[in-house]
């Protein structure tokens, strides 16, 4: 069972957002006392996931929230955008598949650095991914 | 009694401006470190004397008639120069709102026997003078807008400066996020040092960039190439150790370029490249 401790949701609208979500994320990560690793793993998990919203998604909401589960504490992002949405998710999380002639390393990087990884998508409809970084994952 | 409020302002402009200035000078808010009274005074005069001439019964009811330019102008170039100064948005809106509270205490000096004729007169001069503030709020917003984006600019220059380190040796510190943007100042600069200085070896320090997505990689990607193209070596240092495993499970591929954990042993390899060795000298005095 995930226990949501604190929450907090930050708009995603342009380039110049980017910056504040990851100082909050790191924020938050420093306050539950992550160290400094897995803040630079979670950090650039975040930078990915909220460049793909930008990018393809057309900008969106990002809900921060400190999470425990048994004895672990840690961060729950979850990502949301009202975009096209994803046709294939299966392609889409492939390393190096990229419909925008990038590295196509986002989402499965992003599935590799976190401890927990969910995509939902529905074309028309929008994305929703969500990550979890425990503390001492 | 009052009727005529354009020409009571007309008549009475000594006493305007010199209740104005009195009323500014015993004010909290003066500035008297920014600015000399004696241009407090000229500043005052000048608006005062523009709204006196231009001011008449109709137009006083049509705030945003052309009659008012030359005021509009005067105020805006007051405005601006506060805020290059550095007086503070307070400072500079009770510049005018003491203007206003100077007339109608004059208004109420002078006709307050007919209090209906006062109501209506007064609001005439607020609608009027509330006008002039909002032009002296949009001023002071756009010059600071303005001083922000020179600053910006400033920084992007300053932020990616290009050093010579040796002969032919040059580095290059990012500090902060790498953004699209910066990456082509970045670029630009570096690959122009190249050819000033005939510089064949460039290191990348990324020691100042908190975090190296695949979107930074991407930029550092294309920064090494397009070195490359010009005939040079590029190195990546500063690669610290919670980025390196950022790096590795993100699945960017930076094996075909030579890294470096920091900037001295960059400048190592680099020396090692343009075969040349650093040695201690024993001290020997007579050497000297
Ligand atoms: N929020 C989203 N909405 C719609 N499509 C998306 C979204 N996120 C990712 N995609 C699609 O999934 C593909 C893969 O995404 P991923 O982040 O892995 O790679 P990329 O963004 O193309 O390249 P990189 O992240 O390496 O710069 C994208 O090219 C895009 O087509
Ligand atoms: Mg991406």
């Amino acid at each position: 069972m995930l226990t949501t401790l604190s929450k907090d949701t930050m708009a995603i609208m342009r380039e110049q957002d980017v910056v504040p979500l990851r100082n909050r994320v790191k924020e938050v990560a420093v306050k539950i006392g992550m160290g400094l690793v897995n803040q630079t793993k979670l950090i650039t998990a975040a930078s990915e996931l909220v460049r793909n919203m930008l990018r393809y998604g057309n900008g969106g909401d990002v809900l921060i929230e400190v999470v425990s589960k048994g004895r672990e504490v840690g961060v729950r992002l979850t990502f949301s955008d009202r975009g096209p949405g994803i046709p294939d998710i299966n392609l889409a999380m492939q390393d190096g598949y990229s419909t925008g002639r990038s590295l196509g390393l986002g989402l499965p990087g992003t599935k590799r650095l976190m401890n927990e990884f969910s995509i939902q998508s529905t074309v028309g409809q929008g994305t929703v991914v969500s990550i979890v970084k425990w503390k001492n994952g | 009694m009052i009727h005529k409020i354009a020409q009571l302002l007309k008549t009475n402009k000594a006493r305007l401006l010199d209740g104005w200035f009195q009323k500014q000078l015993a004010s909290e808010t003066l500035r008297d470190d920014l600015m000399t009274n004696d241009e407090l005074r000229a500043q005052s005069e000048e608006l005062v004397n523009a709204l006196t001439k231009t001011i008449h019964e109709e137009n006083i009811s049509q705030p945003d008639s052309s009659d008012f330019d030359e005021v509009f102008e005067i105020l805006a170039d007051i405005t601006a120069q506060r805020a290059r100064q550095g007086f503070s948005p307070r400072e500079t809106g009770l510049f005018i709102f003491s203007l206003k509270e100077t007339i109608l205490d004059l208004l109420a000096d002078l006709g307050a026997d007919d209090e209906v004729m006062l109501f209506q007169e007064s609001r005439k001069v607020s609608h009027l003078l509330d006008n002039f503030a909002i032009i002296t709020f949009e001023t002071f917003i756009k010059s600071r807008e303005e001083v922000i984006l020179r600053q910006t600019e400033e920084i992007s220059d300053i932020s990616t400066p290009v050093i010579q380190v040796w002969d032919g040796i040059l580095a290059l510190p990012i500090i902060g996020t790498l953004d699209s943007a910066r990456t082509q100042v970045v670029m630009e600069n570096l690959l122009q040092k190249i050819v000033d200085t005939g510089s064949s070896i460039a290191i990348l320090d990324i020691s100042g960039v908190p975090a190296v997505d695949s979107l930074v990689a991407q930029h550092l990607i294309k920064t090494v190439s397009a070195t490359r193209l010009m005939g040079a070596d590029c190195i990546i240092s500063g690669i610290r150790p919670e980025i390196a495993q950022t790096i590795v499970h993100l699945g960017i591929d930076l094996t075909n370029i030579v890294t470096k954990a920091s900037l001295a042993s960059a400048l190592r390899y680099a020396f090692g490249l343009q075969r040349l060795t650093v040695k201690r000298v024993e001290t020997d005095k007579k050497a000297f």
